[in-house]
């Protein structure tokens, strides 16, 4: 029997997109090119159509391209009605309404939330205005360093050595700006590739000209009597000048706007099953909100069934490609979003890719080149099999690790390997954080001998 | 004009686009690729060149009308 609700809500149903970026952008054009010829409305808090962000810390920075001039290429027409420059602000789900900050009420019959993160800002309001203080996320935010930049800054503070941090430090060498990084793990990238790969990430850094501080975190910006900072304070007790402070914390999701709609949505994303239909907060799957890109977390089989969250291009937009497909289907027609987890970073002119979960892994193997010469494969082991796998300029070897990720090979790998050296011989420890510390919460220090002058600094969780 | 976006999971550093249009694609370091994400229409034969011999087939390109803002 036809599914005559399915059929109706493809010629005429009404399906809502919250987020138009690169994952709602992506859903509109398969819904279109599946056939739905019903409205569809786009609702972006930017005034701006869909951009493209790697480029933001990228080209933009090194001043080969304009903030302004990252738009995304449309794959075909998908004729909507666009609502930008106006974030959802609420959503009705017995109603089936999205509401938006300036009052209006948007009702959907299917709905898709790709409402993504935002930059996490500096835990200090009245520093964080500082002139010369800024993140990067938006476009906005992408011509507004560029432009600070452009003025020849005398030393530039990064503050988190993440992949847009370090990506944002690399640009500054290349324009010849003194640059400062200050991260509070010991090396750059060791939340995503270990400890392993972030010594190499480290050596990169400061053959580069960084001045790379690790073990050490900023306590506080000091603005000037105008209002521009002018220098920071770090936990070691020493100071610098600086004339410009980025922020890379990482991310925060974009999930307040859901508080109280009875979606199971929070700091950690918006939970969906593998189909990319939202849970609520009682664990039921809806039928009629779907979830894609950053914002989502959803279990992934080949990685234990983990609820995954993936800030990553790739899955933006192959979980937008399949929520949209699953919005049209029957319930046997659905797929499972199942890509497996990919991403790249250029840094210090060294081109690294990853696939897999290597932050799974325990054990690390370099299977293919040298760590020295910055051209390597190292390959992560988890419980006997890899389970993700990092190249330095070696991104042709990575599709084959790919398939090993994707047939749970055994690690270490039996088979000899291309250009495998000494250090390549057995695995080592991949020497990820551990997970029970916190990084993220506040730290109280105590100073001062005497009772009277006994003083605590309360450095709030960031 | 010209909005391009080059999918970096499958670049896999060709170069082909480098050498086809190169005012628009250039390597970076020995795989890396820069590019702009936004070209004259003048360079529409090049770009077509380039997304066509890539082969990856790792680049999009839309041509938009003049007009468009």
């Amino acid at each position: 029997m036809p599914d005559t609700a399915l059929d109706a809500l493809r010629s005429s149903g009404r399906i809502v997109v919250v987020g138009a970026s690169l994952a709602g952008l992506r859903a509109a054009e398969t819904l279109r090119e599946k056939g739905f010829k019903g409205s569809l409305t786009m609702i972006g808090d930017e005034p701006y159509e869909p951009y493209d962000r790697p480029p933001l810390s990228k080209q933009v920075l090194l001043g080969k391209a304009s903030a302004a001039g990252t738009a995304l290429p449309r794959r075909r027409a998908i004729d909507a009605q666009w609502r930008l420059g106006v974030p959802a602000s609420g959503l009705d789900m017995a109603g089936r309404r999205v509401k938006l900050a300036d009052g209006d009420e948007v009702p959907y019959d299917r709905l898709l939330i790709a409402t993504g993160v935002r930059a996490r800002p500096w835990p200090n309001e009245a520093e964080a205005e500082l002139d010369g203080v800024f993140v990067l996320r938006t476009r906005d935010d992408g011509a507004a360093l560029a432009r600070r930049m452009d003025a020849g800054p005398r030393r530039v503070l990064v503050i988190g050595a993440g992949f847009t941090g370090s990506e944002i430090a690399s640009a500054c060498r290349e324009r010849g700006l003194e640059v400062t990084v200050a991260e509070r793990a010991d090396a750059p990238l060791v939340g995503a590739l270990g400890g392993v790969i972030g010594a190499v990430a480290a050596e990169l850094q400061r053959e580069n000209g960084v001045d790379l501080r690790t073990g050490i975190m900023v306590t506080g910006l000091e603005g000037d009597s105008t209002g521009r900072v002018r220098a920071a304070h770090f936990s070691d007790g020493t100071t610098l000048e600086c004339e410009v402070v980025v922020v890379s914390l990482g991310a925060q999701r974009n999930t307040e706007w859901l508080l109280g709609s009875g979606l199971g949505a929070g700091p950690r994303g918006i939970a969906c099953d593998a189909g990319c239909r939202a849970f609520d907060i009682t664990g039921i799957v809806t039928d009629d909100i779907y979830v894609a890109g950053d914002v989502a977390r959803s279990p992934h089989p080949l990685f234990g069934y983990q609820f995954l969250s993936l800030e990553h291009w790739g899955n933006a937009v192959a979980q937008a490609e399949t929520a949209a497909h699953n919005m049209l289907s029957e319930s046997t027609d659905r797929r499972p979003h199942i890509w497996t987890p990919a991403f790249w970073s250029t840094q210090f002119g060294v081109n690294i890719k990853s696939v897999g979960v290597p932050s799974m892994g325990t054990e690390i193997m370099i299977t293919q080149g040298s760590t020295a010469e910055r051209r390597f494969t190292g390959v992560y082991g988890y419980q006997g099999r890899i389970i993700g796998a990092v190249t330095f300029d070696n991104a042709r070897w990575l599709e084959f690790y790919r398939h090993q990720i994707e047939s749970t090979a055994p690690f270490p790998p039996p088979y000899p390997t291309v250009d495998r050296r000494a250090e390549g011989s057995r695995p080592v420890p991949a020497d990820f954080p551990d997970p029970s510390v916190p990084t993220h919460g506040p730290t109280v220090t105590l100073s001062g001998y005497s009772p009277a002058d006994r003083r605590l600094t309360f450095t709030p969780a960031r | 004009m010209l909005r391009l976006v080059v999918d970096l999971n499958r670049c896999q550093g060709y170069a082909q686009c480098a050498f086809l249009a190169p005012d628009v694609f250039a390597m970076h370091g020995d795989e890396g690729l820069l590019y702009d994400p936004q070209a004259e229409a003048a360079q529409r034969e090049r770009v077509a060149q380039a997304a066509a011999a890539c082969p990856v087939q790792a680049i999009l390109v839309e041509e938009l009308e003049a007009s468009d803002a």
